[in-house]
């Protein structure tokens, strides 16, 4: 690219040499090679295709420094904070970026590995030189993933032993702090689950205080034969937060992925979510929801591959925009040649509830194999009249009666997420996000 | 004292005006039948007296129970004790029928500053209604209406009407769509609720449902206007004979205004 880097990019080659080297020399290597990559690709423009509907310019503008470790060490975080019902497994927490060891714990458990990287790393660096030194060569990745590739010091690895059944979900932990504004934070992310083995995974985003942070989050996850994962990813930062992530599910043979992802916060959000079913019979459904108000954006990126026979992918998404804010979702399924009876549905339903909401949604399905099942669809619109005013000559309050019809509209994709403790404080939560929360309408 | 007083209503829907004039009495524990031919205004009635949207009350006044009911919100009507039974109740999937009704309830209760039912108290008093009513539990735990039969969702109406005890109950076209046997449960169920105090406003085309529900007064809408009153008689003089008859003492009327005789 000829022309100078964004103040952006310039920031991130700042901040780089500000990271330690980590004295291993692949990694170190690779970091630098990222960080070339970004000079030279620079920020995605908006008439890149994939950020089409999220434009960067003002991002690009916009100026990060790395996020002080020391601070981020010292902050005070009232665990209550990130508390969730149902969730009482391991948990690993992340403040600004850096793995807090006291806020942390680790069940032992037989089979079950869970580290920080830096521990990871320090201890094995060979199992992981695969995922941090080859995944993101020059042109693979646009300028995010080059960004976490290089800045990212902290993260986590998660090893399921095959055939281990882990009764409690493991709880991931991202807080920002809102303490150091105009700063960045960067996590990377492995998750193996075994052959035959079974996990649930906890994924949250929180925020101390509201600040102007960017967070980048790269996660690589395997799934591997016979296998099942269940990942829940709790998206509830603060209002000023800017979070771009990443997450690449790879499904092997018989093996199942299943993500319900609620997006409720942040200023600018942006959620790349990949998975591919590599082996024969893999299965992948996703359920989530987006409620948006104010002058937030998020965009959610859903792209299913099917890759391999007999392979089944089910998505199911809801987005309610209010206010100012604006949705985007890009929902793609796309059938490889000799990926004979797969079987793909998608549909992606939306809410405006403001006049001067905007949502965007592209529902894409590319099919190159025989035999295949495939149903898509994407609807854009507003709450029934004829409803809200059934509700109201019952007595209901409008504002109630539309919080009523709003829930009711997401509650398909989240009525299917087995913990029951944790589904119904999701729910609970986006009833508080909502323009106009009542109590419990979920209730009974 | 009259619970209800609508004095010369005038009101019209995109512009188009559909009352004109219209002027009724009701006293509490009295039950009104409102007759009249197609496009008499029978349904605006209805849906001016509960608050609707797109229907322009242009002049005239509705009192209710000591208050001017078209300036209060629908579910202030609602709160202060009306009631509308749907001609086509509206399917809600997603939200819960028990849900919904505790959440009106409870919402009512709280407008009048009434003290709000836990769950155990208000699934007792579904539980009482429920008697009253032939409604089987199944319905209770589905969403509101959805895929319910014409029948279910009638008698779903009025065991939402026995749930909030309005004093004014206003039954939009409820015999419609139902064969006798449900026709028969919902009048039942009608029946059931009458009370000094509870008065009915019951918007038909046909007379058949009077059969079953026995009106104090019986009205004859056209034109906007309310052009006829008497007892249960003039319902069967109706059945016998439509509507034509009225233009030999209201001239006024068009021959447009008495289309639609009854079955």
């Amino acid at each position: 690219m000829s022309q100078a880097p964004s103040p952006f990019v310039r920031a991130a080659l700042d901040a780089a040499t500000a990271v330690p080297a980590s004295g291993i020399a692949w990694l170190d290597a690779a970091r630098r090679e990222n960080l070339a990559s970004l000079a030279e690709t620079g920020l995605p423009e908006s008439r890149n295709e994939a950020w089409k509907y999220t434009p960067l310019r003002a991002l690009s503008q916009r100026v990060f420094s790395l996020a002080d470790a020391g601070v981020a060490n010292g902050l005070a975080v009232d665990p209550a904070l990130y508390a969730l019902p149902g969730v009482d497994g391991s948990r690993i927490v992340f403040v600004d970026g850096v793995f807090r060891a006291d806020l942390s714990s680790f069940e032992g458990g037989d089979g079950v590995s869970l580290a920080p990287l830096g521990a990871a790393l320090a201890a094995q660096p060979e199992p992981l030189r695969f995922a941090l030194a080859n995944r993101y060569r020059r042109g693979a990745a646009d300028a995010f993933a080059h960004l976490n590739a290089a800045l990212a010091v902290d993260g986590l690895v998660l090893h399921i032993a095959d055939n281990t059944d882990v009764a409690r979900p493991v709880h991931v932990v991202h807080v920002s702090s809102g303490s150091q504004a105009d700063t960045a934070w960067h996590v990377r992310v492995l998750i193996d689950v075994g052959q035959g083995a079974r996990v649930d995974v906890l994924e949250h985003f929180v925020s101390l205080a509201d600040a102007t942070q960017l967070g980048t989050v790269v996660a690589d996850v395997v799934v591997r034969e016979g296998a099942t994962l269940g990942l829940v990813v709790l998206q509830d930062a603060s209002a000023s937060t800017t979070l771009v992530r990443r997450t690449h599910v790879r499904v092997e043979a018989n093996a199942a992925a299943t993500v319900h992802a609620l997006e409720l916060g942040g200023a600018l959000v942006r959620h790349e979510l990949t998975t591919e079913l590599v082996g024969d019979g893999a299965r992948f459904d996703s359920r989530g929801v987006f409620a948006l108000s104010g002058r937030q954006h998020v965009d959610t990126q859903l792209e299913v591959r099917h890759n391999a026979r007999d392979t089944a992918s089910d998505a199911l998404w809801r987005g309610i925009a209010d206010g100012r804010s604006r949705g985007v979702f890009r929902g793609a399924i796309v059938v490889a040649q000799g990926a004979d009876g797969s079987d793909a549905s998608l549909s992606n339903k939306n809410l405006l509830l403001s006049a001067q909401a905007e949502i965007d949604t592209k529902p894409e399905l590319e099919i190159y194999a025989d035999e295949v099942k495939a149903a898509h669809g994407a609807t854009i619109g507003q709450l029934d009249e004829r409803s809200l005013f059934y509700l109201r000559s019952r007595g209901i309050p409008l504002a109630q009666a539309r919080s009523l019809l709003t829930l009711a509209f997401c509650r398909a994709a989240l009525e299917s997420l087995p913990n029951e403790a944790l589904r119904e404080h999701l729910g609970d939560l986006l009833v508080a996000h909502l323009p106009t929360g009542p109590s419990d309408p979920l209730a009974q | 004292m009259h619970m209800l007083t609508i004095d010369n209503l005038h009101a019209r829907v995109e512009g188009k005006e559909i009352l004109k004039g219209l002027s009724l009495a009701v006293k509490p524990g009295e039950v009104h039948a409102i007759m009249g031919p197609n496009g008499a205004g029978k349904s605006t009635l209805a849906n001016v007296l509960s608050g609707r949207d797109g229907y322009e009350v242009t002049s005239g006044s509705v009192m209710f129970d000591g208050r001017d009911l078209l300036t209060l919100e629908p579910e202030e009507r609602a709160a202060v004790g009306m009631f509308l039974a749907f001609q086509y109740p509206v399917e809600i999937p997603g939200v819960n029928n028990t849900y919904f009704l505790r959440a009106a309830l409870n919402a009512q209760r709280k407008f009048r500053g009434e003290e709000e039912l836990d769950s155990m108290r208000f699934l007792k008093l579904v539980r009482e209604k429920l008697k009253v009513m032939q409604i089987s539990d199944d319905l209770l735990h589905r969403a509101v209406n959805e895929g319910f039969s014409g029948g279910e969702k009638k008698r779903n109406e009025i065991f939402q009407m026995a749930v909030l005890e309005p004093k004014l109950a206003i039954l939009d076209e409820t015999d419609s769509g139902l064969d006798i046997d449900a026709l028969k449960q919902v009048a039942e169920g009608v029946n059931a609720l009458r009370s000094p105090d509870r008065s009915f406003l019951i918007v038909t085309h046909y007379q058949r449902l009077l059969d079953y529900i026995e009106p104090d007064f019986v009205h004859v809408l056209a034109g906007g206007r309310i052009v006829e009153s008497g007892d249960k008689s003039l319902a069967l003089k109706l059945e016998e004979q439509g509507y034509a008859w009225l233009a030999d003492t209201h001239p006024e009327l068009r021959k447009a205004d008495l289309a639609g005789a009854p079955a």
